[in-house]
């Protein structure tokens, strides 16, 4: 594995030289927070950003996103017929993506990437993406990465990882991908015994990480007794139900497909879609199988922390990113949900049904 | 107000101990600094975990809506006047609540105040009406007053108008309050500017629908935004659907908005939807002398027609 | 990269109306392409996504048999917009079908055994497909006994009436077709709730007997406490669930129970499965 030195003088230079060869995009601050935008000529990522407001996951899985076009028109030939959309896969690269937001990607994939289905705007996309990490040297306080699989200078799911030395960077080139990147940026100083730099400054960093979750337990516990449990009525009584966790969450993919037609012409499109929303499984005859909060906020928490545990045996579902539990509006918090499930215990659970 | 908690902890643990209720519904501490959540007791007990501070800015009659126990809620002026509201719509009946009232002197705006410092601020301490705001390397007093939200520096009613508690002496009342300058001046607008306004004022809309949930007007078993037979709106990132849903959003609440200002409050984007209620909050009292839940004994403007009702702005 | 959510273009060949509330209406569909036919290779008990453009996909089941050639037939009911507006299309009509989703009943399993089929309402359409499969010439060695137990309300919304009849005329498969209620004098046939005729009806349990139910939860809640009582043991009694559905492929998040997905683990469980997983179906 190669690390490359980058001077901060050469930093901007190299970034615009992307920009001939990919549609760049990087974190930028609009009003009081930071958010993932398309970087426009000159314009660059705003590295001060502890994270995002929003996950950089729309850069690859945007909230609409069309998937078919078609005309009711009978007068044409193909009338009624769905046509893929034309949607532009050329070279992107996100530069200053956090960690977790990489490591979502991979935790994503094993639903959108599959032995028996491709999903191919996501997969078509994902490919298009060269991921540049920022590693984090000052974690936020809610930040949990380090007990979710992940931690302030994780590398799955990036191309390169870039450290702040404070004088320079160092990039670790993980990738054939963050390879291209770096020599379309001009950055090729090689800066061989820095690999030591590097691992000091992640464990100063892991040792910043003051929040934690434990997940031991999770995988061994019964589904059934687990989804019984008598907390889930005060961990839910709070939910207002809206989608915000869900939205913001880096590793959440659910979606809705809708048409949408205009005039003679239309598309079918999806739109991110919530757990949260009683719509999301009401049945056309009116029954809901996920009819009260209570089974939505339990639906959230069990597909995160135990079915998906179970299903991939790839970890949690989750990052440990902080952002649900800084952007719900009424404070549930996924720490204390996973601490109340994995130190769950049935025998002592007087209320389980 | 940091003294109400222990008369709020006595009223809460005799009604649930005398029977008077089956449940109390309040605050408990939050995890992350200026929240707190809504929380629920049954018992004396859970009782103990009930917290009161400036941050308990959730409109708690959100959580009555086709409620049957017996519950006590915590009521401050504005979530007193939409337990009136739910009570007129028959959401709720008076007979089932016991309402512990709580003279407020304003919630403090958390978003305003993260925007203030640059380091993260992890922890929030009030002491009268000192916040003292810490980070690391850094700490800051600020006035209370100066940090309260826009709805509660604009509140006229901060006493609860219905209780059967109250945890301390009622407070004083805001005087000459002008609570529509800001509305005013996009009245004011020529029409391309006042829609450029609103379009940059929803650009960040992520259509989480928080504003909506938070609300305690917003019971509709099925929002109009939902509906898909017809489906009035789109579901995608359409600035047009996506404005259309908020004005329509607001017009569904006026003559019944308190102001309470949780959906402001609540908006993971920092979105001022308030702009669209208060405007019809405006037109309610200016139309038709009308404040929303001041009384259970007259019916709202909108359920109602007078033959002396001001009808010139039919052209 | 083949997309999985690309409708195959099929035409409206032939619709029957099944009941006599209207509400249920079977639609025969030709390919467009025939080489799509080929692609579109099911087997009885999967459903596919009718797609009708403009308004969007439903989930149904498959009622035509994999035996069947030269077009899939689909009965559905009218219940919500896409539903709704595919009712009111016409012969000749282009739309689209998404599939074959899902999984479907365990045929080889059920090799050499005997099949109890309890169907109820408009629930039969997998039913019939499976039926049609099992009494192919080809096929109908493969299985010992066929017994069938098919309830709805009134004569009139018992779905493939003419095939029925004919059913009951043959000797190789055990027809009960039941009735709630009927003023009609000349019903021949049973009258009661599926469960009570299942009890009647239904060979006792052994180790080469299963049972395939489909239909409304009422009367899924109502026969298997029936079929415990008759000694069928959970493995052996095979369901088909409903929940909502948009991708169809496990990916859009909607139709779990527990970590299964109804679309791409299931349809079909058997209740010992369904026993270890949440009810939220």
């Amino acid at each position: 594995m190669k690390i490359v030195k980058i001077d901060k003088k050469t930093w901007a230079a190299g970034i615009e030289k992307l920009t001939a060869s990919y549609r760049l995009f990087g974190p930028v601050k609009e009003g009081d927070f930071h958010n993932f935008k398309e970087l426009g000529s000159g314009e660059a990522p705003d590295l001060d950003c502890l994270n995002t407001r929003l996950s950089a996951k729309a850069i690859i899985y945007p909230q609409s996103e069309n998937m078919f076009e078609y005309s009711l028109d009978e007068s044409r030939e193909d009338h009624h017929i769905l046509k893929e959309v034309d949607t532009d896969y050329s070279p992107r690269a996100v530069i200053g993506i956090r960690p977790c937001d990489a490591k979502a990607f991979e935790l994503v994939g094993l639903n959108f990437d599959t032995s028996e289905y491709k999903d191919p705007y996501w997969i078509k996309a994902r490919e298009a993406t060269t991921l540049i990490g920022l590693a984090c040297s000052s974690p936020g306080s809610n930040c949990f990465c380090t007990t979710a699989g992940c931690g302030p200078f994780h590398e799955d799911g990036l191309d390169a990882l870039v450290v702040d030395t404070g004088d320079h960077f160092l990039a670790k080139i993980l990738t054939e991908k963050g390879e291209q990147l770096f020599a379309a940026a001009g950055w090729k100083q090689e800066a061989k015994a820095a690999g030591k730099q590097i691992e000091a400054l992640k464990q100063e960093a892991e040792a910043k990480i003051a929040s934690s979750v434990n997940t031991d337990n999770l995988s061994a516990l019964d589904t059934t007794q687990l989804y019984n449990a008598s907390f889930w009525e005060d961990v839910s009584f709070s939910c207002i139900n809206c989608g915000t966790c869900t939205f913001v969450c880096p590793t959440c993919w659910c979606f809705d497909i809708q048409d949408e037609t205009h005039g003679n012409s239309g598309v079918r499109m999806r739109n991110w879609d919530s757990c949260m929303y009683p719509l999301f499984t009401l049945h056309g005859t009116g029954h809901n199988p996920r009819g009260t909060k209570l089974h939505r906020v339990r639906q959230r928490f069990m597909h995160k922390l135990k079915y998906y545990v179970d299903k991939y045996d790839a970890g949690i579902q989750c990052v440990g990113c902080g952002r649900c539990v800084r952007s719900c509006p009424v404070n549930i918090d996924i720490r204390r949900v996973c601490e109340l499930m994995n130190s769950f215990d049935s025998e002592k659970d007087t209320c389980a049904a | 107000m940091l003294s109400y908690i222990d008369k709020i902890k006595e009223i809460s643990s005799r009604l649930l101990k005398d029977g008077t209720v089956d449940m109390i519904i309040g605050f408990r501490r939050g995890t992350v600094p200026m929240m707190n959540e809504p929380h629920f007791a049954k018992t004396t007990g859970d009782v103990e975990q009930l917290v009161w501070d400036s941050n308990c800015g959730i409109n708690l009659a959100n959580y009555l809506a086709n409620r049957t126990e017996k519950i006590g809620i915590i009521a401050k002026g504005c979530d007193s006047r939409n337990i009136v509201t739910h009570i007129i719509e028959n959401k709720i009946k008076r007979e089932q609540l016991t309402i512990i009232g709580v003279p407020c002197k304003g919630m403090i705006d958390k978003r305003r105040i993260n925007a203030m410092f640059d380091g993260e601020i992890l922890q929030v301490a009030e002491n009268g009406n000192t916040i003292t705001v810490s980070g690391d390397g850094f700490e800051k007093k600020l006035e209370k007053d100066d940090m309260l939200q826009q709805n509660c520096r604009l509140c006229i009613h901060r006493n609860p108008v219905i209780y059967d508690e109250l945890v301390a002496e009622q407070v004083e009342e805001q005087q000459d309050i002008d609570r529509y300058a800001d509305i005013r001046e996009i009245e004011a607008l020529p029409p391309k500017e006042k829609e450029s306004y609103f379009t940059d004022l929803f650009s960040a809309c992520i259509r989480c629908y928080a504003c909506r949930n938070a609300c305690p007007l917003c019971y509709c078993p099925t929002c109009f935004v939902d509906e898909s037979r017809p489906q009035w709106v789109g579901k995608s990132q359409d600035p047009a659907d996506i404005k259309t849903f908020h004005f329509l959003r607001a017009y569904h609440c006026a003559g019944r908005c308190t102001d309470c200002g949780s959906c402001e409050r609540v908006c993971p984007v920092g979105i001022n939807m308030r702009i669209l209620t208060r405007k019809l909050e405006k037109d309610s009292f200016e139309l038709f002398g009308w404040e929303a839940g001041l009384s259970m004994d007259v019916r709202p403007p909108l359920d109602t027609y007078k033959p002396g009702d001001p009808d010139d702005f039919i052209k | 990269m083949q997309n999985p959510y690309l409708p195959y273009p099929v035409r409206i060949d032939d619709i029957t109306i099944e009941t006599e509330d209207k509400n249920l209406k079977t639609f025969r569909f030709v390919f467009l392409n025939p080489e799509d036919e080929n692609k579109f290779d099911y087997q009885a008990g999967q459903f596919a996504e009718l797609s009708v453009t403009g308004k969007g996909e439903i989930p149904i089941g498959i009622a035509s048999s994999p035996t069947e050639k030269g077009f899939v037939m689909f009965t559905v009911n009218k219940v919500g917009l896409v539903s709704s507006h595919l009712h009111a299309m016409q012969a000749g009509d282009i739309m689209g079908i998404r599939g074959p989703l899902g999984n479907w009943y365990p045929w080889e399993q059920l090799e050499g055994k005997n099949v109890v089929i309890i169907g109820g309402g408009f629930a039969f359409t997998t039913l019939r497909s499976s039926i049609i499969y099992m009494l192919d010439p080809a096929n109908r060695s493969r299985f010992k006994d066929i017994h069938v137990i098919y309830g709805a309300r009134s004569p009139g919304m018992l779905l493939y009436w003419d095939e029925l009849s004919q059913w009951e005329k043959r000797d190789d498969i055990n027809m009960h077709i039941t009735v709630d209620g009927t003023d009609d004098p000349n019903w021949k046939y049973n009258t009661g709730f599926v469960p009570t005729i299942t009890e009647q009806k239904a060979p006792p349990a052994d180790k080469d007997t299963y049972a395939i139910i489909c239909g409304p939860p009422i009367m899924i809640k109502f026969t298997q406490p029936v079929l415990d009582k008759l000694g069928y043991s959970h493995d052996k009694i095979i369901m088909s669930l409903e929940n909502r559905m948009k991708c169809g492929i496990g990916m859009c998040g909607r139709c779990n129970i527990g970590e299964q997905f109804v679309c791409k683990d299931g349809p079909v469980f058997t209740l010992e499965q369904l026993n270890q997983t949440p009810k939220e179906y």
